[in-house]
């Protein structure tokens, strides 16, 4: 039986996997303090509220990260002006011919698992399908709807202007508790979403077997040979152009 | 009716009823501190009282129970029950005046038609909708007759309490009467919010006083109440505070932790969710506020208070779900439901992609051997 060869592709890049594994690490690490500032474990008891403090320190906990996962998402908007093109916000986008054949295709093979008649390999995207690109930008709005309801309910504890600028978002869902409770709503959506995302990866590295899930860690994502259009010569001619540069640095 | 001399100035009669210029100047700086204002405040608000002739007030009552005019007359200072409402400003207000009937109605137009434009429309109540209004009849009229023809030459327009501001309990579901809140209804007038149950009084006075001393409403927030007042939880106010930035909560209203002090939190208080200024200005002539009492806060400041869930739970309800459904009961069913989804779709993936996936195996292992063969060729 013949074999497939593959060649590696650079696909994610630094900014792009460091945002999501800042984000990996602030959605947990809100989510886990969000449920304890819901409902805190009474673990204390018989003893003064002097030199204690742990309630505030989850709570700080939660704030900073809330900071940091918003500046984060900042710095994924501009990488997706700058970055390449599996990182560009078109990806996310599903809306043209092309990506809603992809859409079509993702959704008869993947999720109601068909197996195709015959095996399409430019139906494998190297990036994000058209399918997963469009639930990031679900993902992207939910974010959003936790970033308004976040800092719309820290805007009055808070002197700064960027929390400040949420404070209407309160008063137009028509007060703390609704904000609160969609705030809470949204965070289970998005534990949900995180649920289905793992599954998906460790479904596509299982069938697909390209390195789906070290790709977020290593960037690199595996494609067969035969979609790389002249293989060979730009291997070699990367590999020559490397190794001039570091006879000069040598020499130099 | 109505007195054709000069009326008084709030000053002549604070004198009037017996309290020395040292208690009205006293009151002057209790008002300047209860809105905020710097000291040099207090010579303007005593400058404008001493001058200015009292502002009419006509006090409307809808849907209500009066427990914002009691509120308003057990104030803090005596002052604010005495002069602001007792003898001078309030021309009308239906449970506190002398005058009854017909008297009492011709009183009303007397002021309404003397200070066209100048007087300060006080309602207390939600005003019903439903079957044209008549859930609610005063004298023979509706309550939106009333409130559209005493607001019609209102300056100014307070919406005293939770009725009046945001509908309070008839406008709770399934609100029978189409209870509305006075914003709903007049449009044309500015309108400041004191929304509670009750309210507390001193607010009312300062509202009052600001009004008179600057000539026109305090600043207010997005949703029209006095800064001053509501701009803050009471949480950020309550001194059981420190309690729960130490995570001490009490769990039940009889245990060990209740009986310390701990902050009611877990007990369904909703302090971290009210804006009021209930933890500084208190009840009662400062006496106590309900966590001081031992029961956490019920929010009844807020829009929608008897909607958002059960009293003593943290929770809040969620709509379209049903009665007793919180985000946390419908999120662990529905992250249950997807995740049998996504093990029954692992499952039938493999058993569906068998072909693609034993081919894929084979390869494997053949290329496995070819790694061996080739490795103990080196080694050889
Ligand atoms: S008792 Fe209520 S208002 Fe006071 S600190 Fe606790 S939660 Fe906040």
């Amino acid at each position: 039986m013949a074999t497939n060869n593959f060649k590696r592709v650079f696909v994610w890049e630094m900014p792009v996997r460091v945002f999501h594994w800042i984000t990996v690490g602030t959605v947990t690490s809100l989510t886990i303090t969000g449920f304890l500032i819901a409902n805190p474990p009474a673990i204390m008891s018989a003893s003064e509220a002097t030199g204690s403090y742990w309630f505030g320190v989850v709570r700080f906990i939660h704030f900073l990260s809330a900071y940091i996962f918003f500046f984060n998402m900042l710095m994924r908007i501009y990488w997706s002006f700058v970055g390449n093109k599996f990182a560009h916000w078109s990806n996310f986008w599903p809306f043209n011919k092309k990506r809603l054949k992809n859409v079509l295709h993702v959704l008869k093979v993947d999720v109601l698992l068909m197996n195709e008649k015959e095996h399409d390999l430019t139906n494998l995207s190297v990036g994000h399908n058209a399918v997963a690109g469009f639930s990031y930008l679900v993902l992207f709005l939910l974010a959003l709807v936790q970033v308004f309801t976040g800092f719309g309910l820290y805007a009055d504890m808070s002197g700064w202007f960027l929390p400040k600028m949420f404070g209407w978002v309160v008063p137009a869902l028509g007060g703390d508790f609704a904000a609160r409770m969609w705030h809470h709503v949204t965070m289970w959506v998005m534990i949900i979403f995180v649920m289905i995302h793992i599954y998906l990866v460790f479904f596509h590295d299982w069938l697909e077997g390209r390195g789906e899930t070290s790709s977020m860690i290593s960037g690199y994502k595996f494609v067969r040979k035969e979609r790389i259009r002249d293989p060979e010569s730009i291997t070699e001619q990367a590999v020559e152009k490397i190794e001039k540069e570091f006879e000069k640095e040598t020499e130099g | 009716m109505f007195p054709t001399k000069k009326r008084d100035t709030y000053f002549e009669s604070i004198l009037k009823s017996g309290y020395s210029r040292r208690d009205f100047m006293k009151f002057a700086t209790f008002m300047a501190a209860y809105m905020g204002l710097e000291t040099t405040a207090i010579g303007q608000i005593a400058e404008k009282l001493q001058n200015t002739p009292r502002v009419p007030v006509i006090w409307e009552h809808f849907q209500e129970c009066t427990c914002c005019s009691e509120s308003f007359i057990r104030s803090d200072h005596p002052i604010v029950a005495d002069i602001i409402l007792d003898q001078i400003s309030l021309d009308y207000t239906m449970t506190l005046m002398a005058a009854s009937g017909h008297q009492a109605e011709a009183a009303k137009h007397d002021t309404m038609e003397k200070f066209k434009g100048k007087y300060i429309l006080c309602v207390e109540g939600s005003v019903p909708l439903g079957d044209d209004g008549n859930y609610c009849t005063i004298a023979g009229r509706t309550a939106i007759d009333i409130l559209k023809e005493s607001a019609e030459g209102a300056a100014a327009i307070i919406a005293w309490g939770s009725c009046a501001s945001n509908g309070c309990v008839q406008a709770a579901a399934p609100n029978p009467t189409n209870a509305v809140p006075i914003h709903k209804i007049i449009k044309n007038k500015p309108i400041i919010r004191v929304p509670g149950c009750p309210p507390i009084g001193e607010v009312m006075a300062g509202v009052i006083v600001h009004y008179v001393t600057f000539g026109r409403l305090p600043e207010t927030d997005r949703l029209g109440r006095p800064k001053a007042f509501y701009a803050k939880r009471v949480h950020d106010s309550c001194y059981r505070r420190p309690y729960y930035d130490a995570g001490l909560f009490a769990e039940t209203f009889d245990d060990e932790n209740a009986k310390e002090g701990y902050c009611l939190y877990k007990v369904g208080c909703r302090g971290p969710m009210t804006y009021n200024s209930c933890g500084t200005i208190k009840w009662n002539n400062g006496v106590s506020f309900p966590i001081q009492s031992g029961h956490g806060c019920i929010g009844c400041s807020e829009d929608n208070f008897w909607d958002n869930g059960p009293f003593y739970e943290r929770m809040t309800n969620m709509p379209g779900f049903g009665i007793e459904s919180n985000a946390d009961k419908v999120g662990k069913v529905a992250a249950v439901a997807v995740g049998a989804g996504l093990v029954a779709h692992g499952v039938v993936a493999n058993v569906r992609k068998r072909r693609f996936l034993k081919t894929r195996i084979t390869r494997g292992k053949e290329n496995l051997q070819q790694l061996d063969v080739e490795n103990n060729k080196t080694e050889e």
